[in-house]
């Protein structure tokens, strides 16, 4: 048994119990509320019309930029977690072989500034 | 017992949510079922003892690839009956390609073998005494520096291409201008006007604030109208504090 997984007990108790509120919540209603239906009550509800139309529509490909760009530097931290911890042991190359990492995504940020795809309106 | 237990919990949800990734009907669900499956994925790597890499799965899989698929789907606008339509045709080429898959994942797990030496490893993801994410940065930023500088470039690459790719200009959006905004003095924008005593609130005129940058008052045909008094509203107040 690895060492860390006693760490993740509190975690296992939240989920456990997250579980049995959700599971309590749908069948409760399941069990006690009467199930009566029909396909009026069961069609979409759209402030009393009909629906108009399909709910998925496309919509403006600017939301895939930020996405995008966010997943980005989201890696870009996800490296500097293990590089934080472990300066001690890689001393100055370490430092380096990061500086050199972050240089080059610098590089890309002044890019997309400059580009204004950081701007919304 | 207990490691053992959550083992296959994590792994038999693991690999239902992946089925149900691919045999669902409704896209949507497919992208839920598939964070469902990184979740589990993400259990069965901190029983491994890889806890940054389980907590990595759920901040970058979870948090923005899935987030990045739901936007893909939602934006395809793709006719799912109409894609579904052509089963009969493409069934022959699909069963082919299928069975050349089945076949090659068949050749690999007859060929498998695995170095002793790998399975000793296999078990003792980290060494003693070190915590698991110290033991990736010792390595990754020394050790592997080339195929860290390597990951930095294809992030890059991926930010340039995605920028390229999405970006439009467009002419018709109103871009913020800092510059002029921090230029603005109060003495632009706030006019003192005096009132007469019991008289009302005259009828103004629309007032625009007194632009210095050339560039920012283009075309703006209501700009002149407050500079002369023309206005018969305008008339009766004399200082206006110009």
């Amino acid at each position: 048994m690895p060492y860390v997984l006693p760490g993740y007990l509190p975690i296992l108790v939240f989920m456990v119990i997250a579980g049995v509120i959700a599971v309590a919540m749908v069948g409760g209603s399941l069990l006690a509320a009467r199930q009566k239906p029909y396909p009026e009550k069961l069609s979409a509800y759209e402030c009393g019309f009909e629906a108009f139309d399909d709910a998925r529509r496309p919509f403006d490909v600017r939301y895939y930029l930020v996405a995008i760009l966010f997943i980005i530097f989201d890696l870009e931290v996800a490296f500097l977690f293990p590089w934080a911890v472990s300066l001690g042991a890689t001393r100055l190359f370490g430092f380096l072989s990061m500086m050199g990492f972050l240089g080059v995504l610098t590089v890309g940020f002044i890019y997309e500034w400059c580009k204004g795809a950081l701007e919304w309106e | 017992m207990a490691p053992t237990f959550f083992f296959y919990l994590f792994s038999v949800v693991l690999v239902l949510c992946a089925a149900m990734v691919v045999s669902s009907r409704n896209p949507v669900h497919s992208v839920l079922f598939l964070i469902g499956a990184f979740f589990n994925a993400a259990g069965l790597f901190l029983i491994a003892g890889a806890e940054f890499l389980a907590f990595i799965l759920v901040i970058v899989y979870v948090g923005a690839v899935a987030v990045l698929f739901l936007f893909v789907v939602m934006m395809l606008d793709v006719d799912f009956e109409q894609l579904r339509s052509g089963l009969q045709r493409y069934l022959p080429v699909g069963i082919a390609v299928g069975v050349l898959l089945l076949a090659e994942l068949v050749s690999v797990l007859v060929g498998w073998h695995v170095h002793p030496a790998a399975t000793a490893v296999r078990f003792a993801p980290a060494p003693a005494g070190v915590s698991n994410t110290v033991a990736l940065g010792e390595l990754v930023y020394t050790k592997y520096i080339l195929l860290f500088q390597a990951a930095g470039l294809v992030l890059l690459v991926a930010m340039i291409g995605a920028i390229v790719l999405t970006l439009r200009d467009r002419r018709s959006s109103r871009h913020q201008r800092i510059a002029v905004q921090n230029a603005r003095v109060p003495g632009e924008t706030v006019e003192l006007r005096t009132m007469a005593l019991g008289g009302g609130v005259p009828v103004a005129d629309i007032l625009r604030p007194r632009l210095t940058q050339p560039d920012a008052i283009d075309d703006d045909p209501l700009e002149p109208t407050h500079h002369g008094g023309h206005h018969p509203a305008d008339a009766h107040h004399a200082p206006e504090g110009r």
